[in-house]
């Protein structure tokens, strides 16, 4: 701002002051010699002290003030006074603003030119060697402030180079240490770990900046590998599958076998009730019968035996009355035929 | 009118003069002052205005503030001779003017010396180590696969990836090596890191290979322990049914058997106050149910039933 204001004084010199200063020169000269030039020159210097006096700061920035070179304050934001431009020099340093630098993109290569040999090689920013000395891909952004405009100024030559050149070494320093598949999914923590590890860097070699935070990616395998990981993935995934289908099949048939295994139970249950039942009621049967017969035993027993003789002679197929005298009667009766009609009947 | 001309012209020279003795040294700059080439009076280091005499005395600017070198990325066998890429920087200062005015004379053929230092330092330690010292920092145990690798296997693999020095050692012992080399030259090496360690292209593509083989296989052990689990599942399946049928089977038999001594006793009990009787009586059941049409039946005149027949 205050560079323009400085621009837009010299500009109205050069249209105004210029002019009359000819025709001075060419008037003038001839008739009073010296003073007016003097005069001129005065004013000039004059209006070039009062531009390079006044400056301004931004409300985002400081300013480092150097007199001589040597460093003797700091100005806040607003309009401020110095020294003339010989004496004090004025560095405005954005110290609110929060940088970003990102590390494995495309952007970055342009930066990296600087590398004289072998550009394919050290291109792959986002290329690292994992601790179990595998390749993973880790693109990542770092997010910083000035925190120290004095240190950030004066500690360091190319404190941008340092920066980007200590975030790759710690970062890989981190990743180093972790095997491919906590590269992957410990994202968090790498970034926690590596904003720590690139802070005490910067510190000690006191860059004046503060890491806010260190931003990871998606972090990943190189293309050739990554079609293997997903298939790692899948089998995971395919190992689940089978023993949920394992379980599914053992939910199915548990409970019913269970419930037969029930049903088993009752049967059996029933029939010992049956059986008992039908034990007991036997047992009175006779009881009660025997108790009857116990009075009158003969009768009871004849009549038993009658009466079974008249419940069962009625359904008897053939009946043979021989007299007792008849000793050979078998000849007789057409055995054989009677059990051939069976078998036939069959 | 002549006087003035002189008295100008003297101001303006003595105004050259002040000008051309004047000198500033920036916060991030140091001089050494020459006369004719040789050094006169003590390196200045703290920033301000100096003077000096004008024309015979010569001004020379050297940075005070921390200085970076990049070292040349180049292939290194390592001790197991596996090719790889190092990438180094390094920060320095310098911490003798003198030394250094006298020595290295500039910044540039400075960045030459420290190449000529540093990269042999790097080859030797890169050589003289296996790869995995120099890319892990702490022996750290690894989380190297998902659940499910054996344990004994485990443990093997683990110690393949077991480190005794690890980078940062390595870091510092090159820096040690290194820094008192160039002491002479006025130069302290703050330190020396590795930016980055790659493999060769031809090696990163046997590795690409390696990686995907062993993905696979950890893919083909997940997918046979899940038929491994499966097989598992169904056999438990298959024990726990056996087990169920044949309890119910096993209790089923134990109630029907004790069902049958219950009846048995009951039956004992009763029938046993006149077996002849129970007998009789079950004789006559027997034949009630046993006989039928099919029955023939030949009976004496002497039979109780008939015995009548005959005579009465």
């Amino acid at each position: 701002m205050s560079w323009d204001w400085e621009k837009l004084k010299e500009q109205q010199q050069g249209k105004k002051v210029v002019p009359p200063q000819m025709e001075n020169f060419i008037k003038k000269f001839p008739k009073f010699n010296l003073p007016g030039l003097p005069i001129i020159i005065f004013i000039l210097f004059i209006l070039y002290l009062g531009s390079s006096i006044f400056y301004t700061i931004g409300v985002d920035e400081v300013g480092i003030v150097q007199r001589f070179g040597k460093y003797i304050s700091t100005s806040q934001p607003g309009l401020n006074f110095k020294l003339p431009a010989v004496i004090d020099k004025v560095t405005k340093v954005k110290v609110r603003r929060v940088y970003k630098k990102e590390f494995g993109f495309r952007s970055l290569r342009v930066d990296d030119k600087q590398r004289l040999s072998s550009e394919s090689e050290s291109d792959n920013v986002s290329l690292m060697l994992t601790g179990d000395l595998n390749v993973a891909l880790v693109p990542w952004i770092v997010h910083y402030r000035i925190n120290d405009p004095y240190n950030y100024l004066f500690k360091i030559r190319e404190v941008e180079g340092l920066l980007s050149d200590m975030a790759e070494a710690a970062m890989r320093l981190i990743i180093g240490d972790r095997s491919i598949n906590e590269v992957i999914s410990k994202r968090g923590e790498i970034a926690e770990e590596a904003k720590a590890v690139l802070q005490a860097e910067l510190d000690k070699s006191e860059a004046g900046l503060s890491i806010v935070t260190i931003e990871m990616e998606k972090t990943n395998v190189p293309e050739p590998v990554q079609q293997s990981f997903n298939e790692v993935n899948q089998a995971v995934q395919e190992k689940e599958k089978l023993i949920y289908q394992a379980r599914e099949a053992y939910n199915k048939a548990l409970p019913e076998a269970m419930g037969e295994a029930e049903r088993t139970l009752r049967v059996a249950e029933g029939y010992a009730l049956d059986r008992v039942n039908r034990a007991k009621g036997d047992a009175a049967r006779f009881v009660a019968l025997y108790q009857e017969y116990a009075k009158a035993k003969d009768i009871t027993k004849k009549r038993m035996y009658l009466e079974m003789l008249k419940d069962i002679m009625p359904k008897l197929g053939n009946k043979y009355i021989i007299d007792a005298n008849q000793k050979n009667v078998l000849p007789l009766l057409n055995l054989e035929k009677q059990i051939g009609a069976i078998k036939n009947e069959k | 009118m002549k006087n003035r001309g002189i008295i100008l012209i003297c101001c303006i020279i003595t105004l050259l003069i002040i000008l051309g003795s004047a000198f500033i040294v920036d916060e991030t700059e140091q001089v050494i002052v020459t006369q004719f080439g040789k050094v006169v009076g003590s390196p200045l280091k703290e920033p301000g205005l100096y003077f000096k005499i004008p024309l015979i005395q010569v001004v020379n600017y050297f940075p005070k503030n921390l200085l970076q070198w990049d070292g040349n990325p180049g292939q290194i066998p390592t001790l197991d001779k596996t090719y790889i890429w190092v990438d180094t920087f390094a920060r320095w200062k310098i911490v003798d003017p003198v030394k250094f005015f006298q020595t290295v004379n500039n910044t540039t053929s400075a960045l030459a010396r420290l190449d000529d230092i540093i990269d042999p330092a790097v080859r030797n330690f890169i050589t003289s180590y296996s790869l995995i010292e120099t890319v892990r920092k702490s022996a750290r145990e690894l989380d190297t696969f998902e659940i499910g690798m054996m344990e004994n296997k485990k443990y093997e693999f683990q110690s393949s990836f077991a480190i005794k020095t690890g980078r940062e050692l390595i870091m510092k012992g090159i820096l040690e090596q290194a820094q008192p080399k160039l002491a002479q030259f006025g130069i302290e090496l703050v330190d020396v890191k590795i930016k980055r360690i790659n493999y060769v292209t031809e090696v990163r593509d046997s590795v690409y290979a390696r990686m995907i083989a062993e993905r696979k296989q950890i893919a083909e052990k997940f997918r046979s322990e899940g038929h491994g689990e499966a097989q598992k599942i169904t056999g438990e399946k298959e024990r726990d049914l056996k087990r169920i049928t044949s309890e119910a089977y096993r209790k089923a038999q134990e109630l029907q058997g004790k069902a049958d001594a219950e009846a048995t006793k009951i039956y004992a009990k009763a029938f046993g106050a006149d077996p002849d009787f129970y007998s009789f009586v079950k004789t006559l059941e027997v034949y009630n149910e046993a006989l039928g049409k099919d029955t023939s039946i030949i009976l004496s005149t002497d039979s109780e039933l008939f015995k009548y027949l005959k005579k009465y």
